[in-house]
């Protein structure tokens, strides 16, 4: 089924992404979905950058700028007050980045999904702190080296699966997408926005100058990311119906890894690690999806 | 209608009748029954409101914060770790420019852990933006709830509205309630001047470069210094409304004083009795009770104390490395007067110790026998 992707731009010219930036591009994607009347709570994080700087915006809906580890809680208030003003067609959308989200933000975010609050919290993923230039968070991937976790002792943990914490809080609908499949991310939007209660939507946003990759790969790599099934795309409904939305055609990781600075330093053998717990994590996944 | 009601219930009364239409809280000791009588109000439908239970005090003032951004009228209450943990907070919430009100119930910091009363929660967050204002007893602590929202919702300035652990919170004292609809009247549903919305989209709290920020920095300033007279128009047309006022300060029995004891809190209740009976023997003693801290009623103090020999400060707080907090803030106050009275600072009550009348004794003799203190703090009170 494809999905026409809506014409209507809410974001204009005059943001201050990097070329190439994934997030912008997310942005873009899921303003098109959501439409006109939503309020975006931004957390610190790139966007806090790329929105623009006092007295200009980028976008043509309102936007809060919180601290960074509110992203869950400044969401409720926001969506607390609408509900005493009647107002029930005003989406509220809270935009975080891995950080804010995997990290200094996740005992707001679970706060927010254990009580059901009804908005929906998109975590754009660059897979580590690149708006202070490219440190570690627990969203950064198994053996890629920041600049707080150099090549010669690369990051030892494998990057923290928030979906599955998500799908542990039960809440109504939790989503991973990335914006090589704008139709199926804008699909899943819109899905959100029909559902009543808690909404988390995981996209990954590939960042050229922390991926150390050329800004024109970013839609190539995250086509990648998902052929090579190392960001699957799929859906969980209330923490336990799970639907793979896309089939992987043999694609290795190695040539997803071989593309990105970032991974330049690793070995076959340690390229070899990662094809193993990808495939390791993959069949999990199909396990819970009944495949 | 008059009632016995704890300080904490006292507050929750003051937040029912002013009709917060969004609560965000998190429990804390001693504050705790102060959101366990508006769970029970809002669930009962006598409030409406949304109550929101967090998962910590961060994100109580981070959810109010949201909410006040779209035009409610917020509320949140805590105490010590609790308002520490809020630090950040607090400043986002004075930056923001919203009319958020807090009931601080003023409890020590740990470690050691310490539940008791103590002032140094709320002090230590003086540079934050937020105004604060003591409470004597009970019935002030209701009638300051009311008139928060005034002040708040008028210069757009968050308020912190502080009232002693056990002492009042727990301490159950015959408070006058006024009609709902007589507070209606006075303290009409709140209209935000600017607020997140869908149909007039703008940036809230956006990136603020050198060229700007300063100017932001100065209108809060500005607005503190407006606070002032806003608060004081407030409590006068409270005073009208209802019968009672407080003032920034008040002075009792300073004309004609060659001491003047400062306070705040409940020690001031205490003091006016010790006073009366130091005043029968023939000790020219007066009381100043400092009610608003943030702002600081500078020219009022300085008035107040304008003839007074010495000036005898209880600080219920300290400021590790300085002083008593309250003793800072006097003598600050006066350093560009022509004639200064002797200022003397008391740290004493930490962590729930009671101020008793006979310490309240002590320390006004010591202030009357000596010429000058004998360092920046005299500890009073301490074990023997």
């Amino acid at each position: 089924m494809r999905i026409e992707i809506p014409g209507e731009e809410y974001m204009v010219s005059g943001h201050l992404a990097c070329p190439g930036c994934g997030a912008a591009l997310s942005m873009r994607f899921a303003l098109k979905a959501l439409g006109g009347k939503i309020i975006v709570v931004l957390p610190a994080c790139c966007w806090s950058i790329i929105a623009g700087p006092f007295p200009y915006s980028s976008l043509k809906v309102p936007i809060v700028h919180v601290a960074f580890e509110t992203g869950g809680a400044t969401g409720a208030g926001v969506k607390a007050a609408l509900e005493m003003q009647g107002d029930t067609e005003t989406t509220v959308v809270v935009w975080a980045g891995d950080g804010g989200t995997f990290d200094i933000g996740l005992q707001s975010l679970s706060g927010a999904a254990e009580r059901n609050d009804d908005f929906i919290y998109v975590c754009y993923d660059n897979e580590a702190y690149m708006n202070t230039g490219m440190q570690r968070s627990s969203a950064t991937p198994y053996l890629s080296w920041t600049t707080t976790t150099p090549a010669n002792q690369p990051k030892e943990n494998p990057k923290k699966d928030i979906m599955e914490i998500m799908a542990a809080h039960r809440i109504p609908y939790a989503a991973t997408a990335t914006i090589a499949y704008p139709e199926d991310f804008i699909r899943k939007l819109q899905q959100a926005n029909s559902t009543r209660g808690f909404k988390f939507i995981h996209v990954l946003s590939p960042c050229p100058p922390g991926w150390r990759i050329d800004p024109e790969l970013s839609i190539k790599i995250s086509r990648l990311a998902v052929q090579s099934k190392i960001f699957p795309l799929y859906e969980v409904e209330g923490g336990e119906k799970y639907t793979m939305n896309f089939e992987p055609k043999g694609i290795l990781v190695d040539e997803y890894i071989r593309l990105q600075g970032r991974f330049s330093h690793l070995s076959e053998g340690e390229i070899e690690l990662i094809q193993e717990n990808v495939d390791k994590e993959w069949n999990r996944l199909r396990k819970k999806a009944g495949g | 209608m008059k009632k016995v009601l704890t300080g904490n219930q006292a507050v929750a009364h003051g937040v029912l009748l002013s009709r917060a239409e969004v609560i965000s809280a998190y429990p804390i000791t001693p504050q705790t029954t102060i959101v366990e009588n508006l769970a029970e109000l809002c669930a009962d439908g006598i409030l409406e409101a949304k109550f929101l239970r967090v998962e910590s005090e961060h994100s109580a003032l981070a959810s109010i914060i949201g909410a006040s951004m779209v035009g409610a009228r917020t509320f949140t209450a805590t105490s010590s770790q609790g308002l520490a943990l809020m630090h950040e907070m607090l400043h986002w919430a004075a930056g923001s420019r919203l009319p958020i009100v807090m009931a601080n119930v003023n409890r020590a910091l740990g470690a050691p852990w310490n539940i008791w009363n103590d002032q140094t929660d709320s002090l230590s967050q003086r540079d934050t933006g937020w105004i604060q204002l003591y409470c004597e007893n009970n019935q002030e602590v209701l009638d300051t709830v009311i008139q928060a929202y005034m002040i708040a919702e008028e210069v757009y300035i968050p308020v912190m509205v502080v009232l002693d652990a056990f002492f009042l919170s727990h301490t159950s004292e015959p408070v006058e309630i006024p009609e709902g609809g007589e507070v209606d009247k006075f303290l009409p549903k709140y209209h935000a001047r600017y607020k997140c919305d869908v149909n007039d989209p703008h940036s809230f709290n956006l990136m603020v470069s050198p060229e700007y920020y300063q100017e932001f920095r100065y209108k809060i300033q500005y607005a503190m210094e407006e606070a002032k007279k806003v608060a004081k128009r407030v409590d006068d047309l409270f005073a009208k409304s209802f019968g009672r006022g407080y003032g920034p300060i008040e002075g009792h029995l300073c004309d004609d004083a060659e001491v003047i004891l400062v306070t705040t809190g409940t020690v001031t209740s205490t003091s006016r009795g010790t006073i009366a009976r130091m005043r029968e023997r023939g000790v020219k003693v007066g009381l100043l009770k400092i009610k608003m801290f943030r702002p600081f009623p500078r020219e009022e103090v300085k008035e107040a104390l304008r003839g007074a020999q010495k000036v005898a400060v209880i600080d219920r707080n300290i400021s590790f490395g300085c002083g008593g907090i309250f003793g800072h803030e006097i003598k600050a106050t006066l350093c560009d007067e022509e004639k200064r009275p002797q200022v003397f600072d008391f740290v004493t009550g930490l962590g729930g110790r009671d101020v008793t009348p006979s310490l309240i004794t002590e320390i006004i003799e010591y202030t009357c026998q000596n010429e000058r203190p004998e360092g920046e703090i005299i500890w009073a009170g301490m074990r023997g």
